[in-house]
């Protein structure tokens, strides 16, 4: 795979398949910690730090552990395993030697395990037989679109709170209906062939 | 047998997960294209769910605390590579629209969410029937929203088409956008529904006071 390839590839992740508008991938952290730009953007940073390693990890766990055993049928089990150790791991490392960042991600990383946006960007790489470095390409680009998703729908529901829905609408109902804008917007990305 | 009547009603009406709740909404927008898909991803995560509630409520009393989310995570991914397997082996077309949405039941939230919240608490008995209410009710949510979608985005129910070739389907609502709109638009309508069963329920409550005034006005 040469480099083009490899920017082709995320800039497809990151528009043209983004994780959110196109996949629903991680839809639950989306819709739930998306109310104001700030806790938007932390969410975003820890997904991508996540998704980034766990893309190493899994890639690694199934190339050098179940492949060789003939244990493919385990990776889902595998790599959710993967992932939550991961998590586990990044929060303690965090606290101890990054203060800083940890005061910041903290508090996301627990919710992390269970985005199933960092389950599904692991099998996905598998799924498409990527190498080592376009499977973490691959993990880094999807989560670099979902922190755009993400950030960009933080600003949207931001001037929402200044209108006055239908009583039957307000809150979920309303924020899915933006979304779905959103996504119409995003469809326009879709017709790019790469 | 009324419990278990309550526990289903429970489960698919009044605190249904993805309707009331709000959970697992990632499955509910993915896989809701078409009715079959709908019915094959939540049956699919109704089993999972009876059995994760299951054994989570049998060993209840032997996983520690500290690692109990992980420990639930191992149990379900455990049935979920299970339901994989059968499906890729006994439903293969479903198996292959589904895609890497089965191995996403993992990852559900509505399934950690009953694990957490009522089979740790409970008998293994009760806590099967919760995994089955909550299934029916994640199943149910998904029909509905997939009826609508297939209906007006493809012009057919369950692939049988219904108006004829003159028909031209809104693809929007095949389309990822129309998934968030349909389902903003269905969970809109039951919150129209509770609203008006609260008020409802405000009014009577309000008539009842007034009319205990009335007679005590009387009695002075």
């Amino acid at each position: 795979m040469s480099f083009t390839d490899i920017l082709l590839l995320m800039f497809g992740a990151i528009l043209v398949e983004n994780f959110i508008f196109a996949k629903f991938y991680g839809c639950c952290p989306f819709l739930g910690v998306s109310d104001k730009p700030d806790t938007a953007l932390g969410m975003g940073m820890a997904v991508t730090f996540v998704m980034t390693l766990s893309g190493a990890a899994t890639w690694a766990v199934y190339h050098f552990l179940l492949e060789p055993f003939g244990l493919e049928y385990l990776k889902t089990v595998a790599f959710i395993l993967v992932i939550a150790a991961l998590v586990q791991f990044i929060e303690m490392f965090l606290r101890k030697f990054i203060p800083a960042l940890y005061a910041s991600l903290g508090i996301y990383l627990p919710l992390i395990t269970t985005n199933c946006a960092v389950l599904s960007a692991a099998l996905l790489a598998i799924q498409n037989e990527y190498s080592f470095i376009a499977a973490v390409s691959f993990g880094f680009a999807s989560a670099l679109g979902f922190t755009l998703a993400i950030v960009v729908f933080a600003g949207v529901r931001g001037k929402m709170e200044f209108s006055e829905p239908p009583r039957a609408f307000q809150g979920f109902p309303i924020t899915l209906i933006a979304a779905g804008l959103l996504a119409m917007a995003f469809a326009g990305f879709a017709g790019i062939k790469l | 047998m009324k419990k278990l009547l309550r526990q289903l009603k429970e489960g698919i009406l009044d605190n249904n997960p993805t309707l009331v709740q709000l959970l697992g909404m990632c499955p509910t927008l993915a896989t809701t294209t078409s009715v079959k898909n709908a019915v094959g991803m939540g049956l699919a995560a109704t089993a999972v769910l009876i059995f994760s509630n299951l054994f989570v409520s049998l060993l209840r009393k032997f996983i520690p605390k500290q690692v109990r989310i992980a420990a639930y995570i191992v149990i379900i991914s455990g049935f979920v590579t299970m339901v994989e397997l059968l499906m890729k082996a006994f439903l293969f077309s479903l198996y292959e629209s589904l895609g890497i949405f089965i191995p996403l039941i993992v990852v559900n939230c509505i399934i950690l969410a009953r694990a957490e919240a009522f089979a740790s608490k409970n008998k293994p008995l009760p806590s099967a029937i919760d995994g089955l209410a909550m299934g029916l009710g994640f199943t149910f949510a998904l029909l509905l929203v997939a009826t609508v979608r297939e209906i007006i985005g493809n012009g057919s129910f369950l692939g049988v088409s219904l108006f004829g070739d003159g028909y031209a389907p809104a693809l929007l609502l095949v389309m990822p956008a129309g998934a968030f709109l349909t389902l903003g638009f269905v969970i809109a309508a039951v919150q129209k529904i509770r609203n008006v069963k609260e008020d409802q329920a405000r009014v009577e409550k309000l008539s009842v006071v007034e009319a205990k005034e009335a007679k005590k006005e009387e009695t002075v």
